[in-house]
């Protein structure tokens, strides 16, 4: 298995899930699921690996339920997964127009770290972090997290005194981070070319337990768990219209019929606004195409995650082989899922600058996901005008290392209706004037 | 390849030779304005799935800038017309229109 991504492994995810959802009985299947252990590989050895369940439950969306969540992917499910292991509400549907983690959970860079400025991102980013070190241990399933370290590299005076600054303030918020020389740099990083010629490496931030996952896993994981829970998993059925009553949301209206709830979780990402519409308010975000590129597969030259801020990439390898590359966002709105051809030239001229000897690769495939960017470029986990109807969305192109933390202060804020890691991203704080300005660390590359 | 026709030059400009300048018409109303219009000003955007109208500067070419309506499922270029107006030709409407029926963004359709 790899931890990547891209248009081969989406292909995968979708046999995988359309196994899923089309089962030979329409019966639900009650029985509880088994643990997944040396010892169950052992044991379905026996019958030649023909007999392993179903990673989670087909389901049938039910007339009712307390909540529902609108979209599964990685923010969605695990808002459902803490839901459920929280604060024990279960009666939970998960609604996904196509399949499970299909969206851009299937088309990041699977890129984890925590070492953001202002105290709110640090904040719900480190609960992330802190929740992926566990989180195949949690969850029973193998999201082969791997802290290999985050380096974001100084090239410019101004960044340097940034990432400084950057360090001294995750210092104080505990996040493990710390500023290093050029000389540890070429230690960590050998293919690295220190000199420039443009943008010579003045030093980097490093975060050393910061790193990677499988993103499709994560997905799968929390589907899963939240399946055992009695959490209802609704593939390929799509929201048409957000029911209300008096300023209340009732339910939805979707392609399998009216499905009534007591409250609303929209997790839609780059779709948000189409939501919003149908729910009767506006958001301050736009929708943008962002891409990502990966190399053929090569021996292993770089363990850790390197990003560029100034020439604009970040990269790293894959379990596979393959270089991982980030790329830009489009300047315009665009739901293509492509992005534009001239980004990944630009993307790639300036990593040859600093990695030469990526000019002799070849690049095997390119693809774009939607992603929704807000006025400061940090995420929305909020009520709304609507009452009963949550959103979650506006993290732009970051969004896979929050997942856990996300879910897990989206769920206390559906369940309670207030939660500390949510607090500061309303979609009120634009009007109050109280942004939380990462557009050092989230405007330019995750 | 996004490409749209320059309505100050008449050139056929490459994206690359563009640069994109967000939604179009926006409104700012004032002095005095509700907190709601100057959010709604400042912050709240449309961001449809079809039919969007944009500004775009020929940043390469004349340096002027112009008003584009776009598909933004498709990329398909509708049309450009001036920037000095504050809403889309009537004609351009009629053709958007006739290829996207039912079509609708802010109070236009």
């Amino acid at each position: 298995m790899s931890q990547l991504h891209g248009i081969v492994t989406v292909a995968h995810t979708s046999t995988y899930a359309f196994e899923c959802i089309t089962p030979e009985t329409d019966e639900p299947d009650s029985s509880p699921m088994k643990r997944y252990s040396a010892f169950a590989i052992a044991r379905e050895a026996f019958s030649g690996h023909k007999n392993w369940d179903r990673a989670w439950r087909k389901a049938q969306p039910k007339k009712r339920y307390d909540v529902v969540i609108v979209g599964a992917g990685g923010h969605g499910l695990a808002t459902a997964y803490y839901l459920g292991k929280n604060f024990g509400i279960t009666n939970v549907a998960v609604i996904e127009k196509g399949w499970l983690g299909g969206g851009n959970t299937g088309r990041n860079t699977t890129i984890i770290r925590s070492n953001y400025l202002q105290d709110p991102s640090a904040a719900i980013y480190e609960k992330a972090r802190s929740l992926y070190e566990t989180m195949s241990q949690d969850l029973n399933y193998n999201v082969m997290f791997s802290p290999r370290g985050v380096m974001m590299l100084a090239q410019t005076e101004h960044e340097v005194r940034g990432y400084l600054r950057t360090a001294h303030a995750n210092a104080l918020q505990g996040v493990e981070t710390r500023f290093i020389t050029p000389r540890e740099v070429k230690e960590i990083v050998p293919i690295i070319n220190l000199a420039g010629p443009r943008y010579p490496v003045l030093g980097a931030l490093w975060q050393e337990r910061a790193g990677s996952a499988r993103h499709d896993a994560v997905a799968w994981g929390y589907a899963r768990a939240c399946s055992a829970m009695g959490i209802d998993i609704i593939q390929q059925c799509a929201v048409t219209g957000v029911l209300q009553e008096a300023g209340r949301v009732t339910g939805v209206q979707t392609t399998k019929g009216d499905i009534s709830c007591e409250k609303l979780g929209i997790v839609v990402a780059g779709h948000s606004g189409d939501l919003a519409n149908m729910a009767g308010f506006r958001l301050p975000l736009e929708s943008v195409p962002l891409q990502a590129l990966v190399s053929e597969p090569i021996k292993p030259i770089m363990n850790c995650v390197v990003m560029a801020n100034t020439v604009h990439g970040y990269m790293s390898q894959s379990d596979k082989g393959e270089m991982v590359i980030g790329g830009g966002t489009d300047g315009y709105n665009g739901f293509t899922q492509r992005g534009s051809f001239h980004h990944v030239e630009e993307t790639v001229r300036a990593l040859i600058e600093t990695f030469p000897m990526l000019s002799r690769l070849k690049m095997l495939r390119q693809w774009g996901g939607i992603v929704d960017v807000t006025g400061d470029r940090s995420p929305i986990l909020s009520k709304t005008p609507l009452e009963g109807c949550f959103i979650n969305s506006g993290w732009g192109t970051g969004g896979f290392k929050a997942i856990p933390g996300s879910g897990w202060g989206f769920a206390e804020l559906m369940a309670k209706g207030h939660s500390p890691l949510t607090e500061e991203f309303s979609m009120s704080r634009f009007r109050e004037g109280k942004f939380i300005d990462e557009s050092v660390a989230a405007g330019v590359a995750h | 390849m996004l490409t749209f026709e320059c309505p100050c030059c008449g050139a056929h400009a490459d994206e690359t030779e563009l640069h994109a300048g967000g939604e179009a018409h926006i409104k700012r109303f004032g002095p005095g304005a509700s907190d709601d219009d100057f959010e709604g000003y400042l912050f709240t955007r449309e961001n449809p799935k079809g039919v969007h109208f944009e500004r775009w500067r020929h940043v390469n070419g004349c340096g002027k800038w112009f008003h584009a309506a776009r598909c933004t499922m498709t990329m398909e270029v509708f049309g450009t017309y001036p920037a000095q107006t504050f809403q889309p030709p009537k004609d351009l409407l009629d053709k958007i229109t006739e290829k996207r029926p039912g079509w609708s963004w802010r109070d236009l359709s």
